[in-house]
């Protein structure tokens, strides 16, 4: 099979829809219109295209592990979404959002940021097409992200304490959407991952195929015509999982989401409905959201965009969880062994490869490697003392 | 007769005849009445109850409770406060169901909840907990027309109103669909935001509340940023009543307790009274 659009209420399966106040309801059908009809149009596709390989530097290069891979005694690819500009695989769904809101009219962008990755990528799309953004990003998250933060500012961008619940990247969500309720007309909601209401899982997955286009064609130039065994990504809300998924749904490649044990969506989580969308939730015994703990802030989210529970309940793919402490030993077996300091998302997909690596033995596995680690050296610097 | 307006997700024809909620503020409105409908959050310290039965004896014609969620994307800050703080305290869809079977308000009671808590207990599960607690309809505000349908089954069955919201962002065509299915009151929001006053009222208010009154015979409430008796008097100009919800919650998370949240609903009452009779 190969990644299908979502029904025309927006539904993977049971899952997804449109889950929000009145108000939003009539942008959200205009930018299903608007992104509809932008795809489909060469145009824009020629201008985006652009944009990814003159400003993000990309295709992003393929490398092989080959100390790591002795290592661990499990064949590892990397897709090197950390080399694009920006550090992640972000700026590929915000060069899209952004000359898309363009298109539309939209003057200013708003969005959510949990490590600070996805508000860089806006900030910067922002700063290229000269529109106005703002970014809501937890309290919790400015201090142990400060860097980030800087980074935005120098970008232009108005960064925005979430001081609500757990203050971390669920309460910047709900502070964005709380944003876009009152200024609809002139402002496009930058979503970062593949969640939220319809359209948004769809055109944030649109967004990212092109990492999965581009590793299954390098994947397929290394391998002799062949696919990984295994193609593994991190997994938040989605977004870089769903980008490197959707090139080899239609292969016998096993595909693995790695998601943080503190925030398993997929693994505890059970159905439920919040920012806009049906998807596994973490929540207590009456349906309010719980807190999600982890290491890495990219990662800080109790829920998962729909697609992944779509893909969970049919077997097409399936979600391990890691520990904070497996996923720093990764991020430094990841440095010592290859020289890339890998972001701590990224770090989990190696940390379960790592965990697992007797039952992967000799098999070929593709990691998307989403992000670069610079934002997380200062918190690793105190965590390894 | 049922209305498919998307794939898979089916609008169900509404209730023929009205409930509780819209039977008593249609009886109120052919009186020559403006309807005030007060918000309390459910849970808020332990005079919540007598909160709600001060502003019911101040001339409240229905109450609107809320049911504490942990992300109420439609609230500002006054009413995130309040449910942060009466989550913290225990609040619980049961604890909240349990005090209203005990409260004889006198009016009807609509609960504003998010979707979740109802999804979570399960629809019908959670529908016939509202009646048995002797609540009358229901406002989920990040519930919209096209996802409405399982919820809207559950809660016909239990023969609770549910209360649909329309926004100043909704085309023409669309405020019939709403106002045709709404039962209870048609919810108007007042403005682009969250809840929350604001110093002045919003000129959106009133254009809702005229394009809603031009489709439709069913009660227009207006709310979101309704912040004073003078600002209640003045969208009435328009709509059939107005929802307080900030403006009374900002008083009770200050230390109004029931007398002092009694005396600031009177207040909007004999506003609207000296206004309009």
């Amino acid at each position: 099979m190969a990644l299908a659009e979502p029904s025309s209420s927006g539904r993977f399966g049971e899952f997804g829809g449109r889950y929000v106040p009145e108000t939003l309801v009539p942008a959200c059908q205009e930018l299903e219109r608007a992104f509809r009809s932008a795809w489909g149009d060469p145009t824009f596709r020629s201008e985006l295209d652009g944009l990814l390989a003159d400003y993000a530097g990309r295709p992003s290069p393929l490398t092989e592990c080959h100390r790591l891979s002795e290592e661990l005694g499990v064949r590892v690819l990397l897709k090197r979404e950390d080399l694009n500009h920006t550090g992640s695989h972000k700026i590929n769904n915000v060069l899209g959002q952004a000359l898309l809101a363009k298109r539309m009219g939209k003057t200013r962008l708003v969005a959510e940021t949990g490590a600070g990755q996805h508000g860089v990528a806006s900030a910067t799309a922002a700063a290229l097409m000269g529109m106005e953004c703002m970014v809501y990003m937890g309290e919790v998250d400015m201090a142990r992200q400060a860097l980030n933060v800087f980074r935005m500012r120098l970008l232009g961008a108005e960064v925005v304490p979430a001081v609500s619940g757990s203050r971390t990247l669920k309460d910047a969500v709900n502070e964005a959407m709380r944003d876009w309720v009152a200024t609809v007309e002139t402002t496009h909601y930058c979503l970062g991952s593949v969640m939220g209401p319809h359209p948004y899982p769809w055109m944030v997955r649109e967004f990212h195929t092109v990492i999965g286009v581009e590793a299954r064609a390098q994947c397929e130039a290394l391998l002799d015509g062949g696919v990984p065994d295994v193609v593994t990504a991190c997994v938040g809300g989605g977004s870089n999982a769903i980008g490197i998924f959707s090139g080899f749904a239609d292969t016998e490649a096993e595909l693995v989401g790695v998601e943080p044990a503190g925030g398993a969506a997929v693994g505890r989580g059970v159905p439920g409905v919040v920012h806009g969308m049906k998807s596994y939730l973490m929540q207590d015994e009456f349906g309010q959201v719980q807190e999600a703990h982890s290491i890495s802030a990219g990662l800080d989210y109790p829920g998962v965009g729909p697609e992944h529970s779509f893909l969970s309940s049919i077997g097409r793919a399936r979600y391990e969880a890691v520990t904070d402490e497996q996923v720093v030993d990764a991020f430094q077996l990841l440095s010592r062994t290859e020289g890339i300091i890998p972001a701590l998302e990224p770090a989990h997909a190696l940390a379960w490869i790592s965990r697992d690596r007797d039952l992967l033995a000799g098999r070929t596995v593709l990691l998307n490697m989403s992000g670069r680690g610079d934002k997380d050296v200062a918190q690793m610097m105190e965590i390894l003392g | 007769m049922a209305a498919v307006v998307d794939e898979g997700l089916t609008i169900p024809a509404p209730p023929s005849e009205p409930g509780t909620l819209e039977t008593a503020l249609r009886a109120g409105r052919a009186e020559g009445r403006k309807l005030l409908v007060p918000y309390v959050t459910g849970g808020l310290g332990e005079d919540w109850a007598e909160i709600v039965r001060a502003v019911a004896d101040a001339g409240a014609d229905a109450i609107e409770v809320g049911i504490p969620f942990s992300d109420p994307v439609m609230d500002g800050p006054v009413i995130q406060e309040a449910s942060e703080l009466a989550l913290r305290a225990g609040a619980t869809p049961v604890t909240v169901f349990d005090e209203l079977r005990t409260i004889d308000a006198g009016v009807p009671i609509a609960v504003m909840t998010y979707y979740n808590l109802a999804f979570h207990m399960g629809l019908e599960r959670f529908a016939e907990s509202l009646a048995a607690a002797g609540v009358s309809a229901a406002i989920l505000p990040d519930l919209p027309l096209e996802e409405v349908g399982p919820w809207a089954t559950a809660a016909d069955a239990a023969g609770v109103e549910t209360v649909l919201l329309a926004a100043p962002t909704a085309p023409d065509d669309r405020l019939p669909v709403v106002c045709a299915r709404a039962r209870g009151f048609v919810y108007a929001v007042g403005l682009l935001g969250v809840t929350g006053e604001r110093d002045a009222l919003a000129a959106s208010s009133l254009v809702i509340a005229r394009r809603l009154k031009a489709v439709t015979d069913m009660p227009v409430l207006v709310g979101v940023g309704v912040s004073s008796p003078a600002q209640a008097v003045e969208v009435c100009a328009e709509a059939d009543g107005v929802v307080i919800g900030s403006a009374l919650m900002r008083r009770v998370l200050e230390g109004a307790g029931p007398v002092g949240a009694g005396a600031f609903i009177a207040e909007v009452r004999a506003a609207l009274d000296d206004a309009f009779r």
